[in-house]
């Protein structure tokens, strides 16, 4: 619909078995802006985040209806190839996820794995932008032999960020990036995103209300498998067109 | 009722519940102590008669002679009753023959073990373990006479048909049913460590385009290292302490070589043979068998302590 859009996601219907988890979603992502997806738990809001990157095929059971496009090409297509689809479509999860290897080898794992340097100097240099990207660049760049689990958890997420944001994607998925961090961490992750948007989309599940208007220009609001409403952040927080959203900000239901 | 009388009841239905709580605790300790005592005892006794052996023969001819023949000491009386005590054939044997067996049940084991864990269906899965624990439930001397009459006839028939001279009884044949044996070991404990990778850090590999083999192979298989170490430790051990399969199928003739087709001996199959039948009991020739079972002993002992504190490492990480 609108000509920003990065992802477009029309009559998303997701399946876990028999049951129906999401049901007809339909929304715009815009590009190089940060959208948060907020609702109560098991509204949905996750499973839609992990469909963006097909993250849903690791569930046997799991089974996706409707469409999904980036760039308008059909991420569901049969000729889709899921790595490559990921390479584009990045992911952070909600508890940060080291691999046991040295700084430096995990934010080299995604471009050795994409053959994205063609030499020493060349990962070197994507190593380092990523880490400056991701804000770490400054506290590691003396002990990239040490290894990733070492790190307090703050910085093993923006290790995890600088490792995803290494392979150059166009959309970083976050999921609860935060929720496993003091406020502190939070609030340097929190700058983090809105830095990262003018290189990437970024679409982070949240449940944090606070985060999702301080870090987001857009927001949609899942209750129970369904997309109740979405717009401008601004807008959904202090004039909700529908009641539901009112009384979760309200903090009413969830 | 008056709260008086309730308290002074009260008081002697906790001493007597106090006097059973004792009784079993004793019973309990009694119970563990008993398992220690044989320990200690098994040890003692190989630890004494080892030293009365050592007393004829010096330690370093047993571990650095490489003739091995007791059956020259049949009598106290005959002239050159000493016999050959060299234990080095026995060790080279064992360790001929364990790798052998671990040749077969690295791979395979660990091959199954990562079909098991990371690519089989619940469906297959369900169906595959169990199959692999029975046979880890077949008794050994079935193993044995598996090698004995079917293994070794087949390789020593294979062999012939493309011009090698294959032992009836062969280190070789002992050497692959033991690593079929051992198979259920390496798969289930690797298994185990495999699934205790956490699955945050496949997902963090798949969700950054990694193929499914990629992840394995990078991210799956360095982290569980320690552990699938351990596993191998651990059937590397118990690949030299056993016992039925090369009695039955690797002989008793204590050849120095490492050629896998002809007969060897093991330092197993030795006790057996020096203790089976009647035997003077002081004679060099009975009290070498506990010099071997000292040496079995402190090898199964070191390995199974290694392994199980890698192991145990290992799985400390994660919690």
């Amino acid at each position: 619909m609108s000509k920003t859009a990065i992802i477009s996601a029309n009559d998303v219907d997701v399946f876990y078995g028999e049951k129906q988890a999401l049901n007809k979603i339909n929304l715009d992502i815009p590009e190089n802006k940060v959208t948060s997806l907020i609702g109560p738990s098991g509204c949905g809001k996750s499973t839609f985040l992990r469909s963006i990157n097909r993250m849903n095929d690791l569930v046997d059971i799991c089974r996706v209806e409707g469409s999904i496009t980036i760039k308008g090409q059909d991420i569901y297509a049969p000729e889709v190839d899921v790595v490559a689809l990921r390479a584009k479509v990045g992911m952070v999860f909600q508890k940060p996820n080291p691999f046991p290897k040295s700084i430096y080898e995990n934010v080299a794992y995604g471009p050795k794995i994409h053959g994205l340097a063609k030499s020493k100097t060349d990962m070197d240099e994507i190593v380092e932008w990523s880490l400056i990207k991701a804000g770490l660049w400054k506290e590691v760049k003396d002990r990239l032999d040490q290894p990733g689990t070492g790190l307090s958890g703050g910085q093993q997420q923006r290790l995890c960020i600088a490792r995803t944001i290494a392979v150059k994607p166009q959309v970083v998925l976050m999921d609860e990036p935060c929720s496993a961090l003091d406020p502190i961490a939070t609030a340097i992750i929190e700058e983090l995103i809105d830095e990262l948007r003018s290189n990437f989309t970024i679409v982070i599940v949240t449940h944090s209300m606070q985060q999702a208007a301080r870090v987001s220009q857009r927001t949609a609001f899942f209750h129970l498998g369904e997309l109740v409403e979405s717009g401008p952040t601004k807008s959904i927080f202090t004039s909700p067109e529908d009641e539901r959203t009112q009384n979760y900000i309200m903090g009413r239901i969830g | 009722m008056a709260t008086s009388d309730s308290a002074t009841i009260d008081l002697v239905h906790s001493q007597r519940k106090k006097g059973f709580e004792l009784f079993v605790m004793g019973v309990l300790i009694l119970c563990s102590l008993v398992a220690v005592a044989v320990t200690v005892g098994i040890v003692l006794s190989l630890l004494f008669e080892a030293f009365r052996f050592f007393e004829r023969i010096p330690l370093t001819d047993f571990l650095f002679g490489t003739k091995w023949s007791p059956q020259t000491a049949l009598r106290a009386d005959q002239v050159a009753a000493e016999g050959a005590f060299g234990a080095v054939p026995l060790i080279t044997g064992t360790l001929l023959i364990s790798f052998i067996a671990m040749c077969v049940a690295t791979p395979l084991g660990l091959l199954s073990a990562i079909y098991l864990s990371e690519y089989a269906s619940k469906r297959s899965r369900n169906l595959i373990k169990p199959a692999l624990e029975i046979l880890a439930g077949i008794p050994t001397v079935v193993y044995g006479f598996f090698a004995a009459l079917t293994v070794a006839p087949l390789l020593r028939a294979g062999g012939e048909s493309v011009g090698l001279s294959v032992s009836s009884e062969s280190a070789l044949a002992a050497g692959l049913v033991m690593g079929m044996m051992i198979i259920p070991l390496i798969s289930s404990l690797s298994d185990d460590v495999i699934n205790a990778v956490p699955q945050a850090m496949r997902d963090a590999s798949l969700g950054m385009g990694a193929t499914h083999s990629e992840t394995i192979r990078k991210v799956v298989l360095p982290s569980a290292i320690p552990g699938i170490a351990g596993s191998l430790l651990l059937a590397a051990s118990r690949a030299i302490g056993e016992t039925m399969i090369v009695v039955m199928a690797a002989g008793l003739a204590a050849n120095l070589t490492a050629n896998p087709l002809e007969a060897v001996t093991t330092i197993t199959a030795q006790i057996v043979a020096l203790l089976t039948g009647d035997q003077e009991f002081d004679s060099a020739k009975t009290l070498s068998a506990f010099a071997l079972g000292l040496v079995l002993f402190v090898t199964t002992l070191v390995l199974n302590v290694v392994a199980l504190r890698i192991v145990r490492k290992y799985q400390e990480q994660y919690d």
